[in-house]
């Protein structure tokens, strides 16, 4: 039931069927893990073990098991903090900017990347929580009354307001992410053939039947809850960055930096997306949903957010000079020159060079390319919120508390054992939850056909009914006229 | 309690709507469409009114507002007053971000409870499904039959012409 489109590429290609969709995606979930899957499974989990073991270090022995010192005491934790906050940013973005602004293309690729939000954001939890030395008391930071934690909290304080705004993106984030899969769970339980399966797919499908006025109902909200997360994911990185830009540290008392860090979250994001796309596609053979054009969609928009970035530094620096402020023009000039150079030479390399080669045809629809330029930018956002933070505060108003800072053994394994923490979650979720959105992905199977709805109320007659015929495939080839 | 359902089987959506005017306009009470996706223009053809989900989460989002200005104000202004960085004990441009992310937290925990309660979704052992296939790739449309299920031979004519590929009788038990 495909049409071209003589303009437009299609969403999605081979020729499927809704069938198909359906068995190309439920495939994964219900034959046995493949090969590739557990070796990828048992990595993560390794990871993992590295992850529960800094964290053991961290709690029986203290903050001090970690690199901080008198005058750097804000280093990897707030850095793996905003870049695994920031790579979330993406996922809700393709599901709800892009929804407003009818992207169809997102419908491949929304529901990996909102797990991919909700993972990451999970990971980010683990540094606040982690840094407060008492875990343990961490609901202290939601307001509660004086005679049973602390005393109400201070709602001037940014990092306050960072406690409401993350958690309100988490559970937001997860109800949005449930609600697009219950429609799917519902295919995959009346697919089950197992007991254990058909019982837990039953749970999971909340009773949904694909009832006429459910789906009407489940559009209105899927609407309106991406009319609320596009706002909200633009508050969340403001707010992240207002715990620098509000305090009067030079190089971060700065006006630009919620539109900046909104960018550079973005970009991250997508970053991110790329690189997880680019697996899961190959893992599960799923070339005919993620598509080079949607490859090439998400590598132009890392290389706008990552323009916008590189034009955020180059304001910083004019900002800097025009200021005639000693303290903030000394920040800068340390920045790029002092003992942290390499840390900004990367910076500027990873973000603002490398994007730039998607400017070429060439490079946006080359896989492995891309592939690369994805880890890179990665790596290029790490060492922007490292920049930002340790070069900041390493040389402060008085030069005999300057200090440097370099990471413990036990940093280096809470980040890349939070690398783990996400693997391992994004790996459970490929293999038990549909990584593609087969409902939405069904949507558009005609909308590559022509060129819009073919079905219009105030016209008396839509397409005449000539697959009436019992027993015709809906796989076979259907002509429509529009006009008769 | 059972009950006698005509099932009709279309392959194809815009087939579907065709024959859900149809048989409405024969005097069919349709009882329900099941589909694999939302059919664009399926709430007209049934009659389904407009949702009202939309106000509800305008007042949600009202009181999502109010309880965190409240919240603030009460507690910052009235019930523990400090000063900090010598800023008036309310001052409201501070309390924005919370207000803002509690008004979100509202809506959509308010809408997201509202739309499953109301549509009667929620986890359950064993779902009673009319067709297993309207979850993959068939267009499901559901007629309810009186105990001697006589007007099934007249509903399965009315629905082969209009393009069903398959007319089933089913039992469901609810």
């Amino acid at each position: 039931m495909q049409h071209v489109s003589a303009v437009r590429e299609p969403l999605i290609t081979g020729g499927k069927t809704y069938h198909d969709v359906t068995d190309d995606i439920c495939k994964q979930v219900e034959a046995a893990p493949n090969i590739r899957w557990m070796a990828a499974f048992s990595v993560a989990l390794v990871f993992l073990g590295i992850f529960f073991y800094s964290v053991y270090r961290t709690l029986w022995y203290g903050i001090g098991e970690w690199g901080l010192n008198k005058t750097v005491d804000w280093a990897w934790d707030i850095t793996n903090f905003v870049w695994w906050v920031g790579i979330g940013h993406a996922g809700t973005l393709i599901s709800a900017v892009l929804l407003l602004f009818r992207q169809k293309w997102r419908s491949s690729i929304n529901r990996a990347a909102e797990a991919m939000t909700i993972f990451a954001v999970i990971c980010a939890a683990q540094f606040p929580i982690l840094h407060m030395g008492r875990p343990w008391m961490a609901f202290w930071v939601f307001p509660l009354q004086n005679t049973y934690g602390s005393l109400w909290g201070n709602f001037n304080s940014p990092l306050l307001w960072d406690v409401f705004a993350i958690s309100t993106y988490f559970s937001v984030s997860l109800v949005f992410w449930y609600t697009g899969l219950v429609p799917d769970f519902a295919t995959i339980r009346d697919r089950a053939t197992g007991k254990v399966s058909k019982i837990a797919y039953s749970l999971l499908s909340f009773n949904w039947k694909g009832s006429a006025k459910h789906w009407s109902r489940y559009e209105t909200v899927s609407l309106i809850l991406a009319g609320v997360s596009t706002p909200l994911v633009l508050s969340v990185h403001t707010i992240v960055s207002m715990d620098f830009a509000t305090s009067i540290v030079p190089g971060w008392h700065t006006t630009i930096f919620p539109p900046y860090f909104v960018a550079g979250a973005i970009f991250s994001g997508f970053a991110m997306v790329l690189t997880l796309m680019l697996i899961t596609r190959v893992t599960f053979k799923l070339e005919d949903y993620i598509t080079l054009e949607h490859i090439a969609l998400m590598n132009k928009i890392m290389m706008v957010t990552g323009s916008v970035v590189g034009v955020a530094y180059i304001t910083e620096f004019f900002i800097a000079w025009y200021s005639q402020v000693e303290f903030e023009q000394y920040a800068f000039i340390n920045r790029a020159t002092g003992p942290y150079w390499w840390a900004y030479a990367s910076m500027m390399t990873c973000n603002v060079i490398t994007p730039q080669l998607v400017w070429f045809r060439r490079v946006r629809y080359s896989i492995p390319l891309t592939f690369v330029l994805s880890i890179i930018v990665n790596i290029g956002m790490w060492f922007e919120r490292f920049v930002i933070i340790v070069t900041s505060l390493h040389r402060d108003y008085l030069p005999s508390s300057w200090a440097m800072f370099s990471p413990s053994i036990i940093d280096i394994g809470l980040y890349v054992g939070t690398l783990g923490l996400f693997f391992t979650l994004f790996l459970l979720f490929a293999k038990f939850f549909p990584v593609i959105n087969m409902a939405e992905v069904k949507t558009i199977l005609k909308y590559t056909v022509d060129n819009g709805p073919t079905y219009n109320p105030n016209k008396a007659h839509h397409a005449p009914a000539q697959v009436a015929a019992p027993g015709v495939p809906a796989s076979a080839p259907i002509t429509f006229n529009q006009h008769d | 309690m059972t009950k006698q359902f005509a099932l009709g089987i279309f392959e194809d959506e815009d087939v579907l709507l065709h024959a859900v005017e149809n048989v409405r306009a024969a005097g069919v009470k349709v009882y329900d469409v099941f589909s694999p996706y939302p059919v664009h223009g399926i709430d007209d053809a049934l009659g389904i009114e407009r949702s009202r989900l939309p106000i509800a989460a305008f007042f949600f989002g009202m009181t999502g507002l109010a309880f965190a200005l409240w919240m603030q104000i009460y507690m910052l202004g009235f019930d523990w007053p400090m000063i900090i960085g010598g800023k008036p004990h309310i001052g409201l441009p501070a309390f924005v971000p919370v207000a803002f992310e509690l008004t979100v937290f509202f809506t959509c925990h308010g809408m997201a409870i509202t739309f499953f309660t109301i549509t009667g979704l929620y986890p359950r052992f064993k779902v009673p499904v009319m067709d297993v296939r309207a979850t993959d790739d068939k267009f499901v449309m559901a007629i309810e039959l009186d105990e001697t299920s006589s007007q099934f031979p007249r509903l399965t004519q009315l629905l082969r012409e209009n393009g069903a590929s398959e007319v089933n009788q089913k039992e469901m038990t609810n």
